[in-house]
């Protein structure tokens, strides 16, 4: 187990270097600098140009700057925005519960949601629910979040009035991001001051539906589809056959001998889609308001705020490839026929 | 907090706002109990307006930014300036100074300050003393003086004001006593009042700005902003709100109506509209032509409209063979249907542009007409100017939605077919936005459609600016130099006296009219939706969103 969990560990060092080498490449590949794209119209004067591109440290040769951008990084430095000044990681730590609170309960919704269609189908197989589940799945994965997400405020928020249009929070609520978790921060203050915050946590609670529905969708459609065609898989294998013919219960049958082996690939596909809920998050977070990393590297790339471009990535490319890494080895864990091989 | 601050700054007479809000608050409980109210959203507490801005602020120390966004965050609510913009107009009135004298040979200015002014306090920060000429002199000397100390702790450029011609201009700033500040200039230029009430202009701290660089935060200058303005900086949190308080101290105590301001950061249009409509906000940042109309359905909501201080055109590069003959530009200029562009692009939110600056500018010559849109004629005077096939050229168009055109690449696709009818074979060609404005201002391109909103209410910020021989290698697009424009331009720039400048820059107009370095097309009409609780909002001509004087029912 020990070297296996060693080899994948080896295997991440090139995908850093790989990331450091893209990010910085790929956002200087973007025609502007920061002072350009801030002039706009204006007419630029070369000298304030020159004396700004000299205090970012944008007027050095290309491979300096690049190896000034790994020196940083090996001493724990992620840099400053161009723009607000701000280090990259305080940014980084203010945005990032937003994303992650918002993507667990995607991910939350995507599961539990996921997993009993894809089951209800595969013990229903050829019925008019599995039809009609495997239809709503592929419509869902083939949503365009950015129509999704309106369809939806329009719906639930302006025509229902149900939930809020955007935003974590009401803004009659004046509650400071002590964990920068919203359902935490909002049930602690209504806690301590039950009577003026009341009603916050709910609040919380009322904003988190869409956005969460929205950007749960694709990982739902897939997570279904994948644990149907996997229940089907195991449910033809003979120890199932085995346990039916034992005379077990049909719900033992399938929650306990089918289920759990299916869900191995299942849990990779769920993995993967940490990916997918990074790449989501970005027009997630633009509709709804949500204040999180995705909205700030799309900020950043129009600014050409080139530190929170490379390193934002860079963190996030990491935490999805540490949640790989996770799975792989809980993988091992579930299959030994994995981690045994070569 | 902002809550607990508020009752802390009020007396005894106010006390019953907390009440008011419990009251609410149990109500709102009650309604929703009642499945009366979907959310907490649909009660406001009195005296709070939420404005749903378009982005978060890249910072707060005005100096250092270029936007609109930036400004309403920081110069708009925390901070004044010496002279200010009347409310919704390019008129300047008094700020922090109370009054001015203009030395006869107009290159010395001597301001008056105003008394007894404070600044704001944060936890860490309180006054000792009221605004006096020491915080002119640090806003403005940190500002000219690249070895100023603040400057070097916390390096930085100051492109608004280099971008006005401040940073030559200006030869000195001199304390005469704590109440008095005298400017002198190297050149007279007229309009140097009105780029003082520029919000980049906005008078710091030099108290808090001395305490910062003790204590080694000179970058607080630009996160927790300090001012004499209307509203107290209270709290950011990027890219979600950010929270002021009104100013109970402030020195005209009209013009805070509003306990408190918070900025809804929303980047999308379509959902502004949709949290104005639900009422989630109050004001938004202005809504795209498309939104417009169900804005305008919605009974709950009034939308302000006012004639945008801008100017939407395409400019033709008169360096190149073609375009520099006259007869080419002419007809140019009367192949295109304004009218057709007028209601497909500005959807009825635009207003047809005769002259090269609005029509709201002072100095505007009324007399200039939109040339007629006459394809026949204007296929006679390609064939004059020796091109009786047409010619092939570049029409660059916006990739992004600006102000004063909110779908350049429509506008250039009706623009092209107009020329093909004359013959003329546009290649539509666009870049990333700041390629674009660097490959325009070296002149890469043939026609281009560009636009511009004033910046002071000066005419010399459009004429000499955007047509001046000074900007050919800048922001003049046509990168046309005509000297006998040009000398009544810098002859308008000297003059103080209004009705005399006026006349040069009417007479200017009637040559820049006459060689069609241009063409204007239209002026964008701000529409300002606001919920009706809102009171007296004013649409400013600057673009910005200004809350003191502004009140919630």
């Amino acid at each position: 187990m020990f070297t296996f969990i060693l080899r994948r560990l080896g295997l991440l060092i090139p995908t850093f270097f790989g990331i450091t080498l893209l990010t910085f490449g790929l956002i200087r590949m973007i025609p502007g600098d920061p002072v350009e794209v801030m002039m706009g119209e204006r007419s630029l004067d070369p000298q304030m140009h020159a004396e700004a591109l000299h205090r970012l440290g944008l007027d050095k040769p290309l491979y300096a700057q690049y190896f000034d951008y790994l020196g940083n990084l090996f001493q724990g430095n992620l840099g400053e925005s161009l723009v607000t000044r701000e280090s990259v990681w305080t940014e980084f730590t203010t945005l990032f519960p937003a994303t992650l609170e918002l993507a667990l309960c995607a991910m939350l919704f995507a599961c539990v949601l996921g997993l009993l269609a894809g089951v209800l189908a595969a013990i229903k197989r050829g019925s008019l629910f599995d039809h009609g589940v495997m239809g709503l799945a592929l419509t869902g994965f083939s949503m365009p979040i950015f129509w999704w997400g309106l369809v939806l405020i329009m719906f639930f928020s302006v025509t229902l009035g149900w939930t809020p249009v955007s935003g974590r929070l009401d803004l009659m609520f004046d509650i400071p991001p002590d964990t920068g978790f919203m359902l935490i921060d909002a049930w602690r203050a209504e806690a301590a001051d039950p009577e003026y915050n009341a009603g916050a946590f709910k609040d919380a609670l009322m904003h988190l539906i869409l956005p969460s529905i929205v950007l749960g969708t694709i990982p739902l459609a897939v997570i279904a589809r994948m644990t149907r065609s996997s229940m089907l898989e195991v449910m033809q294998e003979d120890y199932v056959r085995t346990a039916r013919a034992k005379g077990l219960s049909p719900a033992r049958v399938i929650f306990v001998h089918t289920l759990r082996n299916a869900l191995i690939p299942v849990l990779t596909v769920m993995g993967l889609q940490v990916g997918v809920l990074m790449g989501g998050a970005v027009l997630t977070e633009t509709i709804f308001s949500w204040p999180g990393i995705g909205k700030w590297l799309i900020d950043a790339i129009g600014r050409r705020d080139y530190p929170i471009v490379q390193n934002g990535i860079l963190i996030v490319a990491t935490l999805v490839i540490l949640t790989n890494f996770v799975v792989d080895i809980l993988y091992g864990i579930a299959n030994p026929r994995i981690r045994h091989a070569k | 907090m902002y809550f607990e601050c508020s009752v802390s700054a009020q007396t005894a007479a106010i006390p019953s706002k907390r009440e008011v809000e419990l009251i609410m608050k149990k109500t709102r409980k009650l309604l929703i109990a009642a499945g009366l109210l979907a959310s907490a959203a649909a009660s406001q507490a009195a005296g709070t307006l939420i404005y749903c801005s378009e982005s978060s602020p890249s910072g707060f120390d005005p100096a250092q930014y270029l936007s609109g966004a930036d400004f309403d965050a920081s110069a708009e609510t925390v901070f004044n300036r010496l002279v200010e913009f009347e409310r919704g107009s390019t008129k300047v009135i008094p700020g922090l100074a109370e009054s001015w004298t203009i030395s006869p040979d107009n290159k010395v200015y001597t301001f008056k300050l105003r008394r007894g002014v404070k600044f704001h306090s944060n936890e860490s920060f309180t006054p000792a003393r009221d605004f006096n000429a020491d915080d002119v002199l640090f806003t403005f000397q940190r500002m000219l003086d690249k070895n100023h100390p603040f400057r070097k702790a916390y390096p930085t450029e100051f492109p608004y004001f280099t971008d006005m011609g401040l940073d030559g201009n200006i030869s000195k700033v001199e304390k005469l006593d704590p109440q008095t500040v005298r400017f002198t200039l190297k050149n007279v230029d007229a309009a140097f009042i009105q780029n003082l009430a520029m919000s980049f202009a906005s008078i710091q701290s030099a108290e808090y700005a001395g305490q910062l660089l003790k204590s080694g935060k000179p970058s607080d200058l630009n996160q927790k902003p300090i001012g004499t303005g209307p509203f107290v900086f209270k709290r950011y949190q990027k890219d979600a709100q950010i929270r002021y308080a009104g100013n109970k101290q402030y020195w005209k105590p009209a013009d805070v109506k509003l306990d408190n301001l918070v900025f809804a950061i929303v980047t999308d249009p379509s959902v502004r509209a949709q949290k104005l409509k639900k009422g989630e906000c109050q004001v938004t940042v202005y809504p795209r032509p498309a939104d417009l109309p169900s804005i305008k359905a919605d009974p709950k909501i009034n939308v302000i409209s006012k004639p945008g201080f801008n100017l939407g055109y395409v400019a033709y590069n008169v360096k190149k063979p073609q375009l520099a003959k006259l007869e080419v530009r002419q007809a140019l200029d009367m192949a295109i249907n304004k009218d057709a562009i007028l209601s497909a692009v500005y959807q009825g939110a635009g207003q047809k542009a005769d002259n090269a600056l609005p029509p709201t500018q002072w100095s505007y010559n009324k007399a200039i007409k939109s040339s007629a849109y006459d394809p026949a004629k204007a296929k006679a005077l390609l064939a004059k100017a020796g091109y009786p096939s047409g010619f092939e050229m570049t029409l660059w168009a916006m990739p992004v939605q600006r102000p004063y055109n909110p779908n350049a690449k429509l506008m250039a696709e009706m623009m092209q077919a107009d020329y093909a009818k004359i013959g003329v074979k546009a290649k539509i060609v666009t870049y990333e936005w700041g390629e674009y404005m660097k490959r325009a201002m070296k002149g890469e391109h043939d026609a281009i459609l560009i636009g511009w909103t004033g910046d002071n209410g000066d005419p010399d910020n459009w004429m000499n600016n955007l047509y001046g021989c000074d900007s050919v290698s800048g922001s003049n697009y046509s990168k046309w130099c005509y000297k006998p424009f040009d000398d009544l331009v810098q002859k308008a720039k000297v003059t103080t006296n209004v009705a005399e400048r006026s006349k040069l820059y009417a007479k200017a107009q009637e040559i820049l009219k006459s060689q069609v370095p241009i063409t204007p097309i239209a002026h964008s009409t701000i529409n300002q939706p606001v919920r009706k609780n809102v009171e007296s909002f004013k649409v400013s001509p600057f673009g910005l969103n200004a809350f003191y004087g502004v009140g919630v029912k």
